[in-house]
């Protein structure tokens, strides 16, 4: 359904907060959710409903990186290069992934299936080398297994996160749970990965 | 003995350790029975005096800033939780989230009936899908398990609560520029005074506080301000989540008492990777500054850390071997500063990119020895003439490599270039290269 037809959903999004002003940000990864980036046409549906310039919606549509203003694949992969996943192997599996799939920073396959951008530290560091693939974490990966991941993106058939849903959404699919809009799957996957876990398993075992 | 003091990790490791069940197993939701039978300054107080100080990187005492709240006001609070987590090296509370979000809204429903708040949010960073899932689900069954919204436990006490997902901006981790992204503008940050405690989210008064904090805040209220106070150090109260990432054998988390060191840290993860050693780490995310292995018996508390000439921050422990550059490590720290800097004010918007280019040149030995002390006089011109904390943050792994590893420097430009082997850092085997 077209951002506009969407009233109910829209709505609802904005009844959540004290004031509608605060609801751009949801609307925005919304738009994402129906048409995969931040169209003109929806940031005029978005500037309507809240009673804004477009221009206005623009400034904040801009001003973050996650709100894209052209399409990206059905899946979009992020390979952390901050320093610490770089130095582990980000460099390198960010570099090789490119070559592979023959497309530059933010471009995307032919197929429209796969996108790659390098992104800043996601907050997994104890899991580096770290890749995100429509903002799911494929924790510890190496040039290999990068390779074979966008593959079996191009393919149709990702492997699951290591921590996340039992299967990968797609990019379409997260930007709805970014909106603040419950898919029913938060049951899936581990509650934690062995790094989380390693200094409770240590004391338990009673340890240093 | 394990010096180890696991209480928000306490059963992380059961496997629906994030769902209300889960939650209510172990304890859960008992605390608010406590607070919300309590006067609201009587929480401030406990709170205040158990010492927790703010995990979110300043360590500001956490029971101050809720007594901050002007009071009989007749006007709206808000409490607003930072879950943006997006500090270089910081790891702990998304992975505290995505294990147990319910702990965390129980410490809201706590400081939001303390500062006399009706309605909470949950700034989220965009970039972590599963974990915003989780916590919206925790919401939500919170909602229908009465602890939030109208008569919570028939106490008379009414919240709402909001998540609010972030779109990728490092600075909306700084309080004012979110509480600006809240309210629907670019996030960038505001003039204080005044503070958010006095007009923060639509000018009215608001707290901000981070994850951990708020977290911390159901075990002080079930087990006392003596429980609590009896770990850490003299000023540093408490337990905290120390994340170790990088060149260890077993990077992850480790819930202890402020005060413990690297050196135990370390022997804890399994040493470093085999056949390497120590050169530099963060304590507190790339931010702080760099130690070395000079550092590894400094207690690891607010007092410790800053005594040593760096900051606690959020305990993002990042250890580096002796393969890494650390022009190339602080290069690319650089690169993050100059790319999330929000344009407001000049030292930090053109200073930053000068800064990249000028490491560039070093990196690639093209430079000269001048430029040394021209990163050094940037960085003053920069680190605390810009109107927020990420400028001072982008100074400090300039200054601090410069300090310890001024000769790595000068190598680059003898060599005419890096002599590092970057394949020797990677943690898998690369074709055609030799580890
Ligand atoms: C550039 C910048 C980024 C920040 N990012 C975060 C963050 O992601 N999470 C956080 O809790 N605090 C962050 N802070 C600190 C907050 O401004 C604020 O001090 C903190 O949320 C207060 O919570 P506390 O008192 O519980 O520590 C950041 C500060 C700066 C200057
Ligand atoms: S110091 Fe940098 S990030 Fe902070 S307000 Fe100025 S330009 Fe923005
Ligand atoms: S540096 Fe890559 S996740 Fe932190």
């Amino acid at each position: 359904m077209p951002l506009r037809d969407d009233d109910a959903l829209i709505d609802s999004i904005v009844k959540r907060y004290p004031r509608s002003r605060s609801a751009i940000m949801p609307l925005l990864h919304l738009a994402q959710a129906r048409d995969g980036f931040v169209t003109p046409e929806s940031i005029e549906v978005i500037a309507e409903k809240l009673s804004l310039e477009t221009a206005e919606v623009s400034a904040v549509a801009t001003f973050y990186t996650q709100y894209k203003r052209k399409p990206v694949g059905e899946y979009h992969v992020g390979v952390c290069t901050n320093t610490l996943c770089a130095v582990m192997g980000g460099d390198a599996i960010y570099e090789s992934i490119l070559e592979h799939l023959s497309i530059e920073n933010d471009e995307v396959t032919s197929d429209g299936k796969v996108s790659v951008e390098h992104i800043e530290c996601n907050a997994a560091c104890d899991y580096a080398p770290v890749v995100m693939v429509n903002w799911e974490f494929y924790d510890n990966q190496t040039v290999a297994s990068a390779k074979d991941l966008v593959d079996a993106c191009r393919a149709g058939n990702p492997p699951a996160p290591t921590r996340g849903p039992n299967k990968l959404p797609t990019w379409k699919e997260n930007s709805e749970v970014l909106a603040g809009i419950n898919d029913g799957r938060a049951n899936e996957g581990v509650q934690a990965g062995e790094p989380t876990l390693l200094g409770l398993k240590i004391a338990k075992e009673g340890g240093k | 003995m394990s010096k180890l003091t696991p209480v928000l990790s306490a059963f992380w490791d059961e496997k629906d350790s994030f769902t209300i069940e889960g939650y209510k197993r172990n304890g859960g939701y008992k605390a608010i029975e406590k607070a919300l039978s309590m006067a609201p300054d009587d929480v401030i107080k406990t709170v205040k005096d158990s010492g927790l100080r703010g995990r979110g990187g300043a360590g500001f005492p956490t029971g101050m800033k809720w007594g901050f709240i002007p009071q009989g006001d007749n006007k709206e609070h808000y409490f607003v939780v930072n879950a943006d987590e997006s500090e270089p090296g910081t790891c702990k509370d998304t992975p505290l989230l995505m294990a147990n979000p319910h702990v965390l809204i129980e410490g809201i429903i706590i400081g939001s009936y303390a500062i006399r708040a009706n309605y909470a949010f949950i700034y989220i960073r965009g970039e972590i899908a599963h974990v915003v899932r989780r916590v919206q689900q925790a919401i939500e069954d919170a909602y229908k398990a009465g602890y939030l919204g109208k008569n919570i436990l028939g106490k008379g006490f009414d919240l709402e609560l909001v998540l609010h997902v972030g779109a990728g901006a490092y600075i909306c981790g700084e309080e004012t520029a979110l509480l600006d992204s809240l309210e629907g503008f670019r996030g960038q940050p505001r003039l204080r005074p005044p503070f958010p405690a006095i007009a923060g989210l639509y000018a009215r008064p608001t707290v901000v506080n981070n994850v951990e904090s708020v977290a911390s805040v159901p075990s002080i209220i079930n087990n006392g301000i003596e429980w609590f106070s009896s770990m850490g150090t003299e000023k540093s109260k408490g337990y905290t989540l120390y994340s170790l990432s990088g060149h260890v054998k077993n990077p992850g988390q480790f819930e202890a008492p402020l005060g413990i060191t690297l050196r135990e840290l370390i022997e804890m993860a399994g040493g470093m990777r085999s056949g390497h050693k120590l050169k530099f780490w963060t304590p507190g995310g790339s931010s702080t500054p760099l130690f070395t292995d000079a550092h590894l018996d400094t207690p690891l508390d607010y007092e410790g850390v800053a005594a040593a000439g760096s900051m606690l921050g959020t305990k993002a422990l990042q250890i580096f071997d002796e393969t890494v550059c650390v022009v190339r490590a602080v290069l690319r720290w650089t690169e993050f500063y100059k790319h999330e800097s929000c344009g407001k004010c000049t030292p930090c918007r053109e200073g930053t990119w000068w800064l990249v280019q000028i490491l560039k040149d070093l990196e690639s030995g093209k430079g000269e020895a001048a430029d040394l002390d021209k990163l050094l006089d940037l960085c003053d011109n920069i680190a605390g003439r810009s109107f927020c904390a990420l400028a001072d943050g982008a100074a400090s792994p300039i200054i601090s490599s410069l300090k310890y590893f001024r000769e790595e420097y000068l190598e680059h430009l003898r060599s005419g270039g890096c002599p590092f082997d970057p394949a020797k850092s990677t943690v898998f085997e690369l074709a055609g290269s030799e580890r």
